[in-house]
């Protein structure tokens, strides 16, 4: 089985948010870059899961991005994966990423494709579904477990206050979330592995972007808090009734 | 040109956030001058009729015998038809955990630009653009759509709905979907009635309960109040609670009216799965918890003190015993 896993390079989870050039720019100053936490501890950890249980299992990682995107690649070879590709391109565009994506994914004949269910910097959630549709291929998003046998899956997925358990046969697309697996952290043999396995830069196809992005800004701050005393529970209950209206 | 609205259904219900997406939609149509229908695939017990009253004209019912189980591929060949048969331009979904597989499917299949995760209306005073959530509630972008096509998922209660007065024509179409690669074959309801995504009020609780046998009060309070329970990252992580419970930046991302946060210190990962909540509370006995800089109202204490009391404060509120 052939996996190829999406991931991406995403500010870390406490960076600080702020914009730049009149709020048309992510301000990058002083942020810390890690490997899209679903990618990581869903999507990779997973397809390695698959590998460690059949050894003729072959881990593909792809990116989408500038050169600054490979230690972040590094970072996900050192927990596992055979190979890595960098398509050579810079865009925030959904589809043009997918379309990258799913022309490498159409080059090297992938069972199965994995990405995670979001990246959480544009939180587009988008890719998977957009690469399945170009590949013409079954989807199944926010997987929370999965499982193969025989060429054919059996996922679980997230549906509004529930779980759909499904099956489908391979090749197929999956985004990935929390309860796929455990997170994994990478051992100094798996970094000094991670130093020779290929990286393999490629240059993008031409695709015309759907999107853009023509602005940032910030949800006004909060007014601070207001404190009810504990012995006065019934403040609390009157504020939430009749000043917030919230029940 | 006209505006097609997805209408999700569970079990043969019409959503709640279909609701929503159906108000939105309707008011994006009156900006535009134009009108506004929808699409439902598969079999529904509501009267799809009476959803006139949340400003749409039309409805197209796809009655194909495939759509009665949820398969991303061929529901989106479905909306396509549809798209075509009504002629739209505008697509709006509920941002839910369906539309997070076919807004994306559609987008790339119509070659149409997709805002995922909108927070409100189109800006239609130069070209096309649309505020969504990003960096996982911390900001917004404002995203310009290049296409034609436009298609607009909305994130679950971002809209209010109101209903007024109307009914809607039904139109019954075959989409001529083939079978589908994808065979259901399990749904679990999670525990508690309603829906965390979906919930107006939303308890949760942290380590600070200390172990999964003092849920009790959480659950009794989150009865009372209708509300959906969630947790922390370590609480699920724990098994205290299911993985679906868990809110912040790599758990869901919920928005409700309430979120009543009880022995959760508020990191900045939890905070980024909550901050789009209108009201906080914050239940803790550490002042210096960080919750309390994003919490509209707060109680220090000890929350096996306090929450027994709120339990009690609301039941006299509500009038219950
Ligand atoms: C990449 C990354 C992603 C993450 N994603 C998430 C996420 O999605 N969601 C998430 O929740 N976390 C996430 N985390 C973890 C996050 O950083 C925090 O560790 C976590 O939110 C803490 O959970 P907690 O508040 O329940 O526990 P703690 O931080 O241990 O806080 C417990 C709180 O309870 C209070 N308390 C204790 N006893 C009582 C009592 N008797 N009465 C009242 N209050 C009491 C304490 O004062 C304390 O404030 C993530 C972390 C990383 C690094
Ligand atoms: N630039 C990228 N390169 C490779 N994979 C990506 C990229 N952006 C997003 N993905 C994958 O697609 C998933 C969903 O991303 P998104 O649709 O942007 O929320 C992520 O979790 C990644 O697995």
């Amino acid at each position: 089985m052939k996996i190829l896993v999406c991931v991406s390079k995403t500010p870390d989870t406490t960076a600080k948010i702020a914009f730049t050039d009149n709020n048309t720019k992510f301000d990058t100053n002083g942020v810390q870059w890690i490997v899209n936490p679903y990618d990581e501890w869903y999507a990779l950890v997973r397809a390695i899961e698959l590998k460690e249980a059949d050894a003729a299992t072959i881990i593909h990682l792809v990116t989408v991005g500038t050169p600054d995107a490979d230690p972040i690649i590094r970072k996900a070879l050192a927990l596992g994966g055979d190979e890595a590709i960098r398509v050579n391109a810079d865009s925030h565009d959904s589809f043009y990423i997918a379309s990258q994506i799913a022309e490498v994914a159409k080059q090297g004949g992938y069972d199965l494709v994995f990405t995670g269910k979001e990246t959480i910097d544009y939180n587009g959630s988008s890719i998977g579904g957009m690469v399945a549709e170009l590949l013409d291929l079954p989807y199944i998003s926010l997987a929370t477990k999965f499982n193969i046998a025989n060429s054919t899956a059996t996922i679980t997925r997230e549906i509004e206050g529930g779980e759909e358990t499904c099956e489908v046969s391979l090749p197929l697309v999956v985004s990935c979330q929390a309860g796929m697996a455990e997170a994994r952290i990478p051992n100094m043999r798996g970094i000094m592995a991670a130093r020779s396995k290929p990286l393999k830069v490629v240059e993008p196809i031409a695709v015309e972007a759907l999107t853009a992005i023509s602005g940032f800004g910030l949800p006004p701050a909060k007014a601070g808090v207001k404190l009810v005393d504990a012995d006065n529970v019934d403040e609390l209950v009157r504020l939430l009734h009749e000043e917030a209206k919230a029940i | 040109m006209s505006v097609l609205v997805f209408i999700d259904t569970a079990e043969g219900h019409i959503k709640k956030s279909s609701l929503e997406a159906l108000t939105y939609g309707a008011d994006v149509a009156a900006q535009l001058s134009t009108g506004a229908s929808a699409v439902v695939l598969g079999s529904v017990n509501d009267d799809l009729t009476a959803l006139g009253k949340y400003g749409i004209q039309k409805i197209y019912h796809a009655t194909d015998e495939t759509l009665n189980q949820f398969d991303a591929q061929s529901f989106t060949k479905a909306i396509a038809k549809a798209i075509e048969t009504a002629n739209a331009n505008v697509i709006i979904f509920s941002n839910n955990a369906n539309a997070k597989a076919l807004a994306p499917r559609l987008s790339a299949r119509l070659k149409a630009g997709l805002v995922a995760g909108a927070v409100a209306l189109p800006d239609t005073s130069n070209g096309f653009t649309v505020k969504k959530s990003v960096f996982s509630g911390k900001a917004f972008a404002n995203i310009s759509v290049n296409t034609d096509i436009k298609i607009i998922s909305l994130n679950p209660n971002a809209y209010k709905i109101t209903p007024k007065e109307g009914t809607a024509e039904v139109v019954l179409f075959n989409a001529g979907v083939e079978a589908s690669k994808v065979k259901v074959t399990n749904v679990t309801k999670a525990s508690g009635d309603v829906p965390l995504s979906e919930a107006e009020v939303v308890v949760s609780a942290g380590r600070g309960l200390k172990g999964p046998e003092n849920w009790g009060m959480v659950e009794d309070l989150a009865k009372l109040l209708h509300a959906a329970t969630a947790c922390s990252r370590p609480v699920s992580d724990a098994d205290w609670r299911p993985h679906s419970e868990h809110v912040g930046q790599t758990g869901l991302a919920i928005a409700p009216n309430l979120y009543i946060a009880i022995g959760i210190s508020g990191a900045i990962q939890h905070l980024a799965g909550v901050n789009r909540s209108k009201v906080i509370v914050v239940i803790n006995k550490d002042p210096e918890a960080p919750f309390f800089k994003a919490a509209d109202y707060g109680i220090v204490g000890d929350a096996f003190e306090v929450v027994p009391k709120l339990i009690e404060s609301v039941k006299k509120l509500k009038g219950v015993a």
